[in-house]
């Protein structure tokens, strides 16, 4: 339980300087510490257990289906990994109180940090792979907002935007491979994935299992090619650089090979590819290195090769090796980190990081300088200082290597040349700040040393380098013992780390090294002169480049396929449909099935012909309107004979009540469009818009017909059986609706009602040209409310009201229901409209539509929701029998209460739709309503 | 029968695709209707062609799928409330543009417009 707080305690710290904020810097920064120290102080509890060789572990189920547990470990090598995140991040905390300058928010930046450090956390104390996945893609996300903490500036977001595109992608390659190693395993758990090694390494999936999990560990280690996102990332805030992109974000590549080290190395592959990769990074950026100007662009290209360093000992492959690299990985933290957060402090005093200023630093600031130079030595690798004893055991290990064979000596050689480089650039950092001459243009003049809190997370870092230099046996010996053989898998070989090994080769090696690097170092003005003329290659425009390069392939893509035009969509549309219907059916041996087809008679024929001529007719003669919506309601008609014809009682009813209003709509919508359509269609357009309509139309006929034809079996014998002893009815459809499938009824009069209250709001407001002719140049009638017509459907309308009603009480048990009820009632309110004017409607009726879908919906959900009263699901229905006097035996299911919010729903929806509509007509059609005075009303 | 209503099906189909290929507002609405015909029919007739045996239980021996039915009857519904939809915003659009092209603008005009 520990373990999880340990890892979740930051995301309070994240909350906590947020809100302290506003009580001034001090209290902000002491409050933002609380969580941390509490972390390292539980961290530190478990300390003495861990260096014995226990691992601890913490396990909880998260989501087991998809093998991903939230269980955490701490062993050795999570244990130093943890302490140097807690550690740096709280001296990162300490020092970034003093070097954001008071225009910058820092209680932002530090719950930033501290969302990054929980990621941190969560990656190395993980315990299975995809949760330490999750980890992994938060610390890209928390490093993007980091590095673009300084928003306004264009370097930012775009070193922000480079080093998630990087670190992104090789997330999503980490996220293969780890599938790809839980595939191989059976499990995400780690301590299975470490056991199995043999089976990993023997299997078939093997490369491009690894090979997956090293672009992951390279992107993130900012490993050559992948590099160049890293010295980009320096557009952070320092204190950002010091903690990310040196001690701990960058490390996450190099504890990912760690941590699997036992499942994916010992392989040739392993060696050539791990080991070349950080050999070039090493000496690459090395020699780059000692060519930046800036401050932090040489920190940034030195971490990049010491990374690289790190990488190659891990590829070396010897159990040693694997100790030097996790015995560098402390060291490097803890030199880089101080020396990026002094740079921070020459910039933060001098206002510029570029050399060819700052120069004779030394008068001005000697207590910084002291300690830069110390870190910087450490850095170089001199003797009595931690980064000497790291090196030493490099060179060594880099001597014997079983794989090289013939060419066992390019390693050492090279490792020579890149050390070579390494103290040519810490000479470089140390000569040209602090020496040199005298500063040149200073922004700020003359500089002066820092507050005191500035310098102690700086002083605390370059003690340990001191101590661990001079004596490694009683400071880092423990810890690289247990981390070391937790990388291993086994306890590590017995080794001392000691200053003094003797005369040998791997002194030598050193020796060359310093004296190489100083020696290289004064013929600097050359060299530089000769890199200005060769290598100038800004790797943010290439990047920019190719990104804006992506976004026109994109861009164009899209204009291709998105011209803008519906027609075109539609179109492409229906040719889509058409391909996967196409390649569905395709398979299909037999075009006809096994069942048996039922005969034609001549009244079904004569449906069916009027049916093909209206549709045919419609298409026709489309370009009159009002004639299409004529034939087009002789279609509709057919389908409801249809429907009757096949035993659909319910929905025949339904279709032609439906069939009326929509005609209506579409008639009081045609009286504002033009009612002719142009003729606008070239002979190209209509041949392919009749073989794309064509071919669909056979397709879906095809299908129509293979289905029908063979035999099927359906769920519908449930719903028979159950309809009369579980829903209390005999018209089974009603019973599907308002009973079995009571929740799809309610969703659907939900959109009914939110359709009409979509098209009331579309209507609101709106100004339509007025037509005061039809089609053919004929003046609308004199007389639109004919008295014959409004004596009528005054008669009518409370016969059809019962009508409606009759419809409604049989539809449980006869065809009828909810539905077709409100329809009826729908249809007789519009004969009254059309008949007798929406004005004269609006005086006697005076609902308002929107109230009425709505309570419409509401008593349809407060009938579900009452079940709950009696203890039972959601849309529960009960009935029972009631004697009615007259009728008789009468049977009363609370569906009916159910029925009854779909019939107000219909009702309400419809008439919104329609008497909107009307009114609208009415508005433009009549000169404004006046009352008796003749005032506008 | 079963070739009968297939062919209808397919003419239904056809037809109200070919008009809302169109490119005035109305008559992609009608051939919308026309196309929701053809799709309700299609889905009715998935419980097979049975004549005089509506799932009404106490009428007969046995009943034809009621399922479908179910479907189709709130999708006959739903689609009057989207073709109502459609045309308001149809009428919306003209009001809102001046035409009722589909596009926006007639094809002529938008030749025009980028020249």
């Amino acid at each position: 339980m520990t373990l999880l707080l340990i890892v979740l305690l930051p995301l309070f710290g994240a909350l906590v300087p947020l809100a302290t904020e506003r009580y001034g810097r001090n209290i902000c920064a002491w409050s933002a510490c609380i969580a941390p120290l509490i972390s390292l102080g539980l961290l530190i509890s478990h300390l003495p257990r861990v260096l014995a060789g226990e691992t601890l572990r913490y396990h909880r189920e998260w989501l087991p289906s998809l093998g991903l547990d939230l269980s955490l470990r701490l062993d050795g090598l999570g244990l130093m990994f943890a302490l140097l995140i807690t550690g740096i991040g709280l001296l990162v905390l300490l020092y970034a109180r003093y070097y954001l300058s008071s225009k910058d928010s820092l209680g932002k930046l530090y719950a930033l940090l501290q969302i990054f450090m929980l990621a941190m956390l969560g990656i190395v104390l993980s315990d299975n792979i995809l949760l330490m996945l999750v980890f992994w893609e938060l610390t890209s996300l928390s490093s993007f907002l980091l590095i673009g903490y300084w928003s306004h500036q264009s370097a930012a977001r775009k070193g922000a935007r480079m080093a998630l595109a990087i670190t992104g992608a090789g997330g999503l390659c980490l996220l293969a491979g780890a599938l790809l190693l839980g595939h191989i395993v059976g499990s995400f758990n780690l301590g299975d994935i470490l056991a199995a090694g043999d089976q990993i390494r023997a299997h078939s999936l093997y490369p491009i299992t690894l090979i997956l999990v090293l672009l992951g560990a390279f992107t993130k280690s900012a490993q050559f090619p992948f590099h160049f996102w890293l010295p980009h990332a320096m557009s952070a805030p320092t204190p950002v650089s010091a903690y990310l992109h040196s001690a701990t974000m960058v490390k996450a590549g190099v504890f990912l090979l760690a941590r699997l080290y036992p499942a994916l190395a010992g392989t040739e592959m392993w060696f050539f590819l791990v080991s070349f990769t950080g050999l070039a990074t090493m000496v690459y950026a090395a020699y780059t290195a000692l060519f930046k100007h800036d401050l932090k662009g040489l920190l940034a290209y030195s971490t990049i090769s010491h990374l690289g360093l790190i990488t190659l000992l891990f590829g070396f492959s010897t159990e040693l090796a694997a100790a030097a690299a996790v015995f560098h990985i402390i060291n490097h933290a803890t030199f880089k980190a101080s020396l990026f957060m002094a740079a921070g402090i020459i910039d933060h005093e001098t206002g510029t990081r570029d050399m060819r200023k700052l120069n004779g630093l030394w008068k001005y600031m000697p207590y910084t300088a002291l300690l830069a130079m110390v870190a910087s030595a450490a850095m170089a690798g001199v003797p009595l200082l931690n980064g000497f004893l790291s090196k030493e055991m490099f060179f060594a290990e880099s001597l014997h290597l079983e794989y090289m064979g013939a060419w066992g000596w390019v390693m050492p050689v090279l490792a020579t040349l890149g050390a070579l480089f390494s103290v040519a650039y810490s000479w470089r950092f140390i000569h040209d700040v602090f020496f040199n001459g005298e500063p040149v243009d200073l922004p700020k003049y003359p500089p002066h040393e820092p507050p005191r809190f500035m310098k102690v997370p700086v002083e605390m870092l370059v003690v340990l380098c001191l101590l661990v230099g001079i004596f490694p046996h009683f400071t880092v010996e423990p810890f690289m013992h247990a981390a070391a053989s937790a990388v291993l898998g086994h306890e590590m070989p017995e080794y001392h780390l000691a200053l003094w090994h003797g005369f040998n080769l791997p002194l030598l090696m050193s020796g060359i090294a310093l004296a190489g690097g100083l020696l290289l170092y004064s013929q600097r003005k050359g060299l530089f002169a000769f890199y200005e003329r060769k290598f100038r290659s800004d790797e943010k425009l290439v990047f920019e480049a190719r990104v804006q390069r992506s976004v026109r392939l994109a861009q164009w893509v899209t204009d291709r396929l998105e011209n803008g035009s519906l027609q075109r969509y539609m179109a492409l549309f229906v040719g889509s449909a058409l391909v996967v219907g196409t390649v569905g059916m395709w398979p299909l041996a037999e075009w006809t099935g096994s069942r048996a087809l039922t005969p034609v008679d001549p009244v079904s024929l004569i449906a069916a012909g009027l049916l093909i001529v209206g549709s045919f007719g419609t298409v026709l003669i489309h370009h009159n309107r009002f004639a299409a919506l004529l034939l087009l309601s002789v279609v509709g008609l057919v389908v409801s004979l249809t429907f009757i014809r096949f035993s659909a009682p319910d929905l025949a009813l339904t279709q032609i009540s439906v069939e009326a209003v929509t005609i209506v709509l579409l008639m009081l919508a045609l009286y504002f469009l033009p009612q002719l359509t142009p003729n606008e269609s070239g002979p190209k357009r209509v041949v392919r818009d009749v073989a794309l309509s064509g071919a669909a139309g056979a397709g879906v006929g095809l299908l129509c017909w293979t289905v029908l034809t063979r035999p099927f079996t359906s769920i519908s014998d449930y719903f028979l059986e159950n309809s009369v002893s579980g829903g209390g009815g005999s018209n089974v459809v009603n019973v599907i609706l308002v009973d079995f499938r009571g929740f799809d009824t309610l969703g659907e009069i939900t959109v009914l009602a939110l359709a009409a209250v979509g098209i009331y709001a579309m209507l609101h407001g709106l100004k339509l040209p007025l037509p005061n002719a039809d089609g053919e140049g004929r003046r609308w009638a004199q007389d639109p409310h004919p008295p014959i017509l409004s004596v009528m459907t005054r008669i009518l309308l409370p016969l059809a009201i019962m009508v409606s009603l009759y419809i409604f009480l049989r539809g449980h048990n006869m065809p009828g229901g909810g539905f077709i009820a409100g329809l009826i009632t729908s249809v007789a309110l519009i004969l009254q409209y059309i008949s007798t004017g929406t004005e004269w409607m609006q005086q006697r009726l005076r609902w308002n539509y929107r109230k009425v879908a709505a309570s419409g919906v509401m008593i349809a959900t407060l009938t579900g929701l009452a079940s709950w009263l009696f203890g039972y699901p959601f849309l529960t229905s009960t009935f029972t029998h009631v004697h009615w006097p007259v009728v008789g035996d009468f049977e009363l299911a609370s569906a009916m209460a159910f029925d009854v919010g779909v019939y107000v729903t219909v009702v309400g929806a419809t008439m919104l739709i329609l008497a909107h509509l009307g009114r609208l007509a009415q508005s433009t059609h009549e000169p404004p309503a006046t009352n008796e005075k003749g005032e506008k009303i | 029968m079963e070739l009968l209503i297939s062919i209808m099906i397919a003419v239904m189909t056809a037809c109200g695709i070919y008009l809302m290929l169109r490119g005035r507002t109305f008559p992609v609405i009608v051939g919308l209707t026309l196309f929701t015909y053809a799709v309700n029919l299609f889905i009715f007739v998935m419980g097979r062609l049975k004549a005089g045996a509506p799932p009404i239980i106490g009428t007969g021996e046995s009943y034809t799928d009621p399922l479908p039915q179910a479907l189709v009857l709130t999708a006959i519904v739903i689609s009057f409330a989207m073709t109502a939809f459609v045309l308001v915003l149809a009428l919306r659009a003209r009001a809102e543009l001046g035409n009722d092209h589909v596009d926006g603008a007639p094809v002529n005009e938008r030749e025009d417009s980028r020249i």
